[in-house]
This record gives structure tokens, sequence and C-alpha cells, in this order.
């Protein structure tokens, strides 16, 4: 299986973008190789801002950008958007809503060695909760170069979170992102698994080895976390009668939490969480993190198999 | 930069509702013309405040020159056509003098006076705080402070890439200097040689708990801005003939910003409010806002 990095396929987008469209700005904060703005760097110095080490003068910088006409992608880790900034990205950006893209990078426990204090499991839940923000998670590097399509395309702002791995392809190139539409990948009747960003290899993969076991799964990749798709977490409900979320972020307030309030209030259903329990983890190789800390295809396989016994 | 004469100080110059292209805003006040709409804009501050029952009179009134002389006879802007691409940018990063900036809009025309009165009211397109998105003439959301500068470094660099020659304004509370983000905008704005934005800190010494020497010192205050690259002109800031002559002296400087602080009176105008911090934050109530008003007929 092809790995291909998403933060390659980032940078090569807004290579792309930055040639087509004049209005399009690049700010990071001193980790342009990391987050491969260097890409744009090299090629449009004029429109790119090196911010150095301070997040919260860069959000504001973007906005005021994006009042004048521009169109600014800002991007650093995913710890540090919005997490070191998120009153500048509260009152600077989401309450105006301005047209700013935040794309962060080292998002989630596969960052890996780094440990702890680089591992962002909480930029979901706060993000999420900022009205008026579109919040996208893309599942390869395919997804995300049409999801920072989209981001330009549309106006408002976004919030899409890369990891630092490669990722194995999910899709083909003649993939088409559509906004706010949950992708079904595989089709199945016995549950469903939600999932997003790296989950959705290991929630393919769970279905794969479940349907040997007779279980047929549903596997939606809710790549548009927010606005999410309410038609088809309701409709996954109502046909498969359990659903089980798969996410790189705390339990508390990701993907897991979203779905569980559509659920809750369209079509209750048994509901299994794989995602990180209220811990944080500690340094080790990004395999070995997403095993210690449950989010496997074994885990997410437990998680369906918990949730059939108690489908009615 | 259009120098016409208006029946009426104050208002907008296009006199025909037909007229297709709204002209820009006449800056030909005299001083003692200016001096007398900083008493308007006092008196609608006062009244303003009073009848929302809350606000921040202190800082509004601080600022009164600083908005009277950008708005009247500097800045090139066009009320009935806010979103100009040519004009002047104003930014309220102190978001809590929000009273004074709506005051002073609805002076130059872009809403009506009258609209004044329901600051704070539901429904009111004059909020607690500045909202970008609702009123006229408005250019940032703030009420969090520390982010305005940054904010119109932003402003200034679209500009620049822009090739337009358009000039950013931003108005910062000497308290507000407490905020990390304040010296990590002053120092990207000198290390990207920015010299289309002027800064300027209403340095009126208090803040909500008293003096800024006793809660958060700043000094040397004028030294910080200069070790972070700034060309520092310091004024004081309710002489309108001081600050006239200050902008025109930040508008020659290149290659680096220039920060004007302009030193201010908290609450100035009124006896009773100034260097008050009690007035921060709080409405005068009816017999303050008649002492008020009396004070500043």
């Amino acid at each position: 299986m092809e790995e291909v990095s998403v933060r390659e396929a980032y940078g090569k987008a807004l290579l792309e973008l930055g040639m087509e469209n004049q209005d399009v700005v690049v700010l990071d904060s001193d980790l342009s190789r990391s987050t491969m703005t260097a890409f744009f760097a090299r090629e449009f110095p004029e429109r790119f801002f090196e911010c150095g080490i301070a997040e919260q003068n860069m959000i504001g910088i973007a906005a005021g950008l994006a009042a004048a006409g521009k169109i600014p992608f800002a991007s650093t880790f995913a710890v540090f958007i919005p997490g070191r900034c998120f009153d500048q990205v509260r009152m600077s950006i989401a309450q105006p809503g301005l047209n700013v893209k935040l794309v962060t990078t080292h998002g989630g426990i596969s960052v890996g060695e780094d440990g702890t204090s680089h591992q962002s499991i909480e930029d979901l839940s706060l993000i999420c909760s900022l009205p008026g923000f579109t919040v996208i998670v893309p599942a390869d590097a395919i997804e995300t170069t049409e999801a920072v399509k989209a981001a330009v395309a549309t106006l408002g702002p976004f919030y899409i979170r890369l990891c630092r791995p490669k990722l194995p392809l999910v899709y083909g190139e003649d993939y088409r992102f559509k906004l706010g539409k949950a992708v079904t990948m595989r089709q199945g009747g016995d549950a469903t698994i939600i999932a997003i960003g790296l989950m959705v290899k290991a929630a393919l993969e769970a279905a794969r080895d479940l349907e040997r076991e007779g279980i047929y799964c549903r596997v939606l990749n809710m790549s548009t976390l927010k606005p999410i798709d309410e038609a088809a977490i309701t409709q996954a409900a109502a046909e498969t009668g359990a659903i089980v979320t798969a996410e790189e972020h705390l339990e508390h307030g990701g993907l897991g939490s979203m779905v569980a309030q559509v659920v809750a209030k369209n079509r209750p259903v048994p509901m299994e969480f794989v995602a990180i329990k209220d811990t944080y983890a500690k340094s080790g190789k990004p395999s070995e993190l997403l095993e210690r800390y449950g989010l496997t295809e074994k885990d997410i396989e437990q998680g369906v198999k918990s949730a059939l016994v108690r489908k009615r | 930069m259009a120098m016409m004469s208006l029946p009426e100080m104050g208002g907008p110059k296009s006199t025909s509702a037909t007229s297709v292209e709204a002209e820009a805003f006449s800056l030909s006040a005299s001083v003692a013309e200016m001096e007398a709409m900083a008493k308007k804009l006092r008196r609608h501050i006062i009244t303003m405040i009073g009848k929302a029952g809350s606000g921040h009179p202190g800082g509004s009134l601080s600022s009164v020159e600083i908005l009277t002389t950008l708005y009247f006879k500097l800045m090139r802007h066009k009320p009935l056509d806010p979103q100009w691409p040519d004009r002047d940018r104003f930014i309220l990063s102190k978001g809590h003098a929000a009273p004074l900036l709506y005051a002073t809009l609805a002076e130059c025309g872009y809403f009506p006076v009258e609209e004044l009165l329901t600051l704070r009211q539901i429904d009111s397109r004059l909020q607690g705080h500045t909202d970008r998105t609702i009123t006229p003439g408005v250019e940032m959301s703030s009420g969090s402070l520390g982010q305005g500068l940054s904010f119109a470094l932003g402003v200034a660099l679209a500009d620049r890439i822009d090739g337009q020659d358009y000039r950013v304004y931003a108005l910062l509370g000497d308290g507000e200097c407490n905020e990390g983000q304040v010296w990590e905008a002053a120092m990207a704005t000198a290390h990207y040689n920015v010299d289309n934005l002027t800064a300027i800190v209403d340095n009126n010494g208090q803040q909500i708990d008293g003096w800024n020497c006793d809660v958060m010192s700043l000094d040397p205050f004028a030294g910080k801005w200069q070790a972070f690259g700034w060309k520092v002109i310091e004024v004081d800031g309710h002489s309108i003939p001081q600050l006239i002559d200050a902008f025109k002296e930040a508008q020659k400087v290149k290659g680096q910003p220039a920060v004007i602080i302009a030193h201010t009176i908290k609450g100035k105008g009124v006896s009773f409010m100034e260097n008050n911090p009690d007035f921060h934050g709080t409405a005068p109530n009816t017999i303050e806002v008649e002492l008020a008003l009396k004070e500043l007929e």
C-alpha cells in the first residue's frame, strides 16, 4: 500500500493555488519546513509571512489580511492552533467570521516521540466549539489536496487538521471532496463505523476483518467534522442500528461527542467510542502509541462487537 | 487628499441621494471646530453610556481628541461608502472605547446620531464592544485586549502586497500593553519594515485596578517601543494641534513603524471622572450624567 505524506500534499496544493490565485497568502510561525509551507515561501516570498514563534500575532495578522481581501493560510502544529491562540482565533477570526484558513500539522498522538507536549488531542474539541468554523480532517493525501481547494473556494473560517506520518491512500486520484458530506467507504447493514483522519484506514481494515466473522459494517469517512453530516449519521443509525466512532483525539468533544449528539437527538442506537480516554499519552513510536492508547483496527472491532451486544 | 468645503462640518459630502459615488469626507475643519466637536463627542459618550446603564466612560473620554483629529482632519474616508477600497483604516484595539468610535462615526455620517442612544440594547448595531460585521465604519471586532496591532499589521501588509497607499491607524490603551501579543506585533511590524501603519497609545496611566505603575509597570514605555524598532513621538493627547503635527511626522517616517504615545487623562473633561479608575467601566447615574453634561456645555 502506497503511503503518501499529507503535509507534502498540503504544501504542494498551496503552491498550486498560489499560482492560480494571487489573493492566496501564507503565514507560518517558524515551522515552515515541517508544515511544508516552505514550498510556497520559496516560490512566492512576497506573499509569505514568517511570523516567528508568535502564534497569537500570526492569527491577528491573518485576520487583518483577510479583512483586506486576502485568503490567508496560517500554519503551525495542531498543539499551537488553536491551543496557544484560542482567544485570538475566537475574537479575531471566528466572531467576525473572517476568511482565514488554519491548516495544522502534527495532530493527534501519531506525532510520536516528541511526547505529551506535542501531541494535540484537544484541538478538535476547541475549534469545533467556535460558531461558524468549518473543520476538516482528511483521511489521506488526496483528500488533503481536495480539502485545501475547497477551503479556498469557500468563504469563511476553516480549520484543517493533518497528521505527521505518511498515510496509506484510501482514495484514487479521481476522488472529489464534497464539503459537509460524509463519504461511504464501504456498505454494510450490521453496524456503522464513523472515522476521521488516519482512523479511516483502520476502520476499513476492521470492517474487512469483521466481514470474515459475518459482521457487515458500513464505514463513513466524516472528513468534514463540522458542519457534521447529520443526514448520513441519522441514516446510518436507522439502517444499521449501531455506531462506533474512531478518532485520534480525546473521547470528549471530538467526533464521538458530535456523532452522539446527532444520534441521541434523531435516532438513539448503541454507540461505542474509539478515542483517547481522559488521559495524556507519552513518547513512543506512532504505531506503539496508537496501540497503547486504543486506536487500532482491533479496538474498532471490539467496539463494534460491544455495540452489537446492545443492539435491539 | 480632497479638501472641499461643507455647508456644515461633520456631514458626509454627498448631498444628492442619487449620486452614484459617495464623496470623500471633508477634512477642512479648523482646530476650533474640532475642539467643539471633541466636546460634542464627550457629551455623546456620557449620554450614551448613561442611557445604556453600563459601559466604559474613562477610556472613551481620554481618546476623544485622537479620534477627532483622525476622522475630521487626517483620514481619507467615505461615510456613505464604508468599504471604499482606498480608505484609510482605523483599528480600535481598545474595544471598550466603542462609545467614542460610535459617536465619531455618527457625527461623520456613517449612521444617524439618534442611533447612538441604542448603545448596548438588544438588536442595536452598537454593541458593547465593537463588531465589524454589523456597524458601518467599524473595521475590527474587538473587546479582548492586545489583538488590534496584529490585525492592523495584517491590513498594512495587504496594502503593501496590493501596491495601494492607504494608511492604517491602530489605537491601543496603555494598560493593554500588558498583553504579550502587543509586543509580538511590535516586533513583527518593525521586522517587516512596515511604514504605512501608525500606532497610537492612549497613555492615560490607568487601568481597571488602578495606576499602571501599581498594577504592572510599563516603564520605560517609550524606551520599550524604541527598543522594538519603532520611531516614538510623544504628545499631549488632548492637544489637537500637537496631534496633527505628530500624525504628519509619523507619516514621514520611512522604513520603520511609528508610534504616537499620547499622554492623556482618563475621564478627561468630566471633573469627577478624571483620573478616577472607578469610571473605567462604570456608567454614570442620572445625577452624574446631569453634572457631567453641565461641565461639558
